[in-house]
């Protein structure tokens, strides 16, 4: 009986939890424009996605293409400025290395929109014109902390003599970089990426507060809009069921690879 | 005359206010095998960093082949190490780590392959060229990091407690496997260990160490045999070392009988330190060479010999080692030749502090205000003997005017003889009957008894 509770108790909650979800994916396969009303399976909605031919389908596909290139621009300059970072705060003694952890830890805890609203006042401030550039930088801000969290476990298990190793038989400090600690960390500095990447995709605060008015959109901050003007477009239903099936193969690589150097930490 | 590879000048380095290393001068061989030995944090690691280029001395030169290598980065040094935790790449397989230094010098592929191929038959690794070096055992990756090291023909090979995380039969056989590789090289070794009996059946010079300083250098038997201070003897070896006094040349008074010996030139009646080694005192049966008795206090057979413990008929305690066991409590006869009886120069006699007069019963020293009564001006600087009887430890350091940790003890015979460290960082040495552990913390107290005060102003007229 015990145990039976606990199942239930635990399928409540997951149905609670994916409930939304499974909503928005089921109706990606009708065609009916209103949310709710099902009108026989289709997969036309996802045609109309692949080829464009939708209502407002131009400038939902330029969404679709900022957000990849600003995630990847953000998640590339964030891994090295992460990874660098890691390293200094590594070789810290002391209360240094403890203050400059929190230092890194606080921006991750702080509420997006205090974040976005604040770089919004600084781009003004330094009269940045807004746009592809301020967003990037917004986004690079948020995302380094997660990196610098995902490399520093590494340098911990790290030997640290391997670096000084590497001088010994001849590198120099940039080769030694390339040769021995970039490889030895490549595992953390690509978690970190995956994660800055899925961080910069889902962002909506920051990039509203900080893209100027060019009309610059991410999917997240047109579907705001598109949402706002009546209705959603119904290709937005599979868009947002294939944007959760991305996310959940990220996630599921994630944690397989933690699997995996968990495993082979165990072994040695 | 021998050249000297490294040459090493005046060398100090501290981290922060703890001085690692003091004023270090010392040269090595070419081709000589030189350990640098000594308890852990005594600064023979960062010694050996300095060689190799991780560290910058404070001050001092390290010379190589007579030139000044200070300004050279490690990359640059014709020098290789060993590192005690073997520093293995663990994301290039046996080959690529052995390859390594031969690649960034841009070798030619067949030669590369050659001097790989070479070094793992010297290491007897031959088969594991495509191993991953996690794969490996502890063993063989010391043996890999061996051959990473000498396959780039270094002028001198620095290895960093290289042995140490191996189990003592395997540690046995690579010592073995280490000795025959420097035959077979012709390299320069600096060996760094705190392993004394590892330094002993490897090197051909020890270089004994501790609290930064140089304390001994010599071959393995002229340290076994003619340790230069307490701190050798204890550490190298096992020994009964004991308070003595130089009654003239040639013949030395202690457990409170004389005996012969060969030491010359202390002067008459002087306070010395004696070592006598467990295996050379002698059981006899003919009472013409007795000098002095003892009764059998315990008996532990140790593979080889037996370790006993005897009470002298004047009630010192000695270690003996002897082949032969003798029952607890028997009455046995004991005799040292006089070739086996190493005399020392006493490092100190009494503790010497400097301190400054509060009141007439007080005197500051060490940053504490002792009670002692006294008969100069306050504000008078003055110079405080203390003898070693009369420094207390307290089990409360609370108690205790100072407080402080115990840092070393050594056994003379019938008493303890202690260094304390106080928490300033200033040493106290005392005898004492109590029996305390390293690094008990302590409070500490003198007993005004038999302290001696001079104003130091008297010492300079």
């Amino acid at each position: 009986m015990k145990r039976f509770l606990a199942k239930t108790y635990i399928w409540i909650l997951l149905i609670l939890l994916y409930a939304p979800l499974v909503f928005i994916a089921v109706f990606s396969f009708t065609e009916s424009r209103v949310l709710g009303s099902w009108e026989g399976f289709s997969t036309h909605l996802y045609g109309n996605l692949l080829t464009g031919n939708m209502q407002g389908g131009a400038p939902l596909l330029a969404a679709v293409r900022n957000t990849l290139l600003i995630a990847l621009a953000a998640a590339l300059v964030s891994t090295l400025l992460g990874t660098i970072a890691a390293i200094g705060i590594h070789n810290l003694h002391g209360r240094k290395k403890q203050a400059l952890t929190l230092l890194n830890n606080i921006p991750m805890i702080n509420p997006d929109i205090i974040t976005g609203v604040s770089l919004f006042l600084l781009f003004v401030f330094l009269h940045f014109s807004q746009g592809y550039l301020t967003v990037i930088l917004a986004h690079i801000t948020f995302c380094t902390p997660y990196v610098v969290l995902s490399v520093l476990p590494r340098l911990r298990e790290m030997n640290p003599d391997i670096y000084v190793a590497a001088l010994d038989l001849g590198a120099t400090p940039g080769q030694a970089l390339r040769k021995v600690l970039v490889p030895e960390l490549k595992p953390g500095m690509i978690s970190g990426f995956i994660l800055a990447f899925t961080m910069s995709l889902d962002d909506f605060a920051v990039t509203f507060f900080t893209r100027g008015t060019i009309g610059l959109d991410t999917l997240s901050t047109y579907i705001y809009t598109d949402a706002r003007k009546g209705g959603l477009t119904p290709e937005l239903r599979p868009l947002m069921t294939l944007i959760f099936l991305v996310i959940l193969v990220l996630l599921i690589v994630i944690n397989l690879r933690q699997e995996r150097l968990n495993n082979k930490n165990n072994k040695r | 005359m021998k050249e000297h590879i490294i040459n090493i000048q005046h060398l100090s380095k501290s981290f922060g206010d703890k001085k690692v290393l003091d004023d270090i001068s010392l040269y090595v061989n070419r081709g000589e095998f030189i350990t640098l030995l000594g308890p852990s944090g005594c600064g023979k690691t960062t010694l050996l960093r300095m060689i190799a280029g991780f560290l910058q001395p404070d001050e001092g030169v390290i010379l190589m082949d007579g030139k000044d290598i200070a300004g050279t980065p490690p990359h640059l040094r014709p020098l290789n190490t060993v590192f005690q935790r073997y520093a293995l790449f663990p994301h290039l397989d046996v080959y690529d780590n052995i390859a390594f230094g031969l690649k960034l010098r841009k070798t030619p592929q067949d030669e590369i392959d050659k001097r790989v191929r070479r070094v793992l038959k010297l290491v007897a690794m031959s088969d594991y060229e495509d191993r991953d070096v996690e794969t490996l055992s502890g063993g063989q990756q010391q043996r890999i990091a061996i051959a990473r090291a000498i396959v780039n023909q270094p002028k001198v090979l620095l290895l960093d407690e290289p042995l140490a995380a191996l189990d003592l039969k395997m540690r046995k056989d690579m010592q073995i496997e280490l000795k025959e590789m420097h035959r077979k090289l012709g390299i320069t070794f600096i060996y760094v260990t705190h392993d004394q009996e590892e330094a002993l059946t490897l090197s051909d010079t020890i270089v004994v160490m501790n609290e930064g300083k140089i304390q001994q250098i010599g071959t393995p038997v002229d340290i076994y045999n003619e340790p230069v201070n307490c701190f050798v003897a204890d550490f190298i070896g096992e020994s009964n070392i004991l308070k003595g006094r130089m009654m003239r040349d040639r013949r030395v008074a202690f457990i409170k009988h004389e005996f012969d010996c060969v030491d010359e030139g202390f002067g008459e009646d002087v306070p010395v330190d004696v070592v006598v080694r467990p295996e050379d005192i002698y059981f006899t049966t003919d009472p013409a060479k007795c000098q002095f008795k003892a009764k059998v206090n315990s008996c532990t057979f140790k593979g080889v010999h037996y370790e006993m413990w005897v009470d002298t008929d004047t009630g010192y305690e000695l270690m003996i080692q002897d082949y032969d066991p003798y029952p607890v409590g028997s009455e046995v006869m004991l005799y040292i030749d006089p070739d086996d009886i190493q005399v020392m120069h006493k490092e100190r006699l009494c503790n010497t502090l400097s301190g400054t007069v509060k009141d007439d019963q007080t005197i500051t020293l060490l940053g504490g205000d002792f009670p002692i009564r006294n008969s100069f001006e306050p504000g008078t600087e003055v110079t405080v003997e203390v003898p070693f009887t009369s420094v207390d430890l307290l089990d409360n350091t609370e108690d205790g005017v100072l407080s402080g940790e115990v840092h070393f003890i050594l056994y003379k015979g019938d008493h303890y003889h202690l260094t304390v460290k106080t928490d300033d960082g200033d040493s106290l040495w005392l005898d004492t009957n109590d029996i305390w552990d390293k690094g008990d913390l302590v409070g500490i107290r003198f007993k005004d008894k038999g302290i001696k005060i001079r104003s130091k102003d008297e010492q300079a007229q």
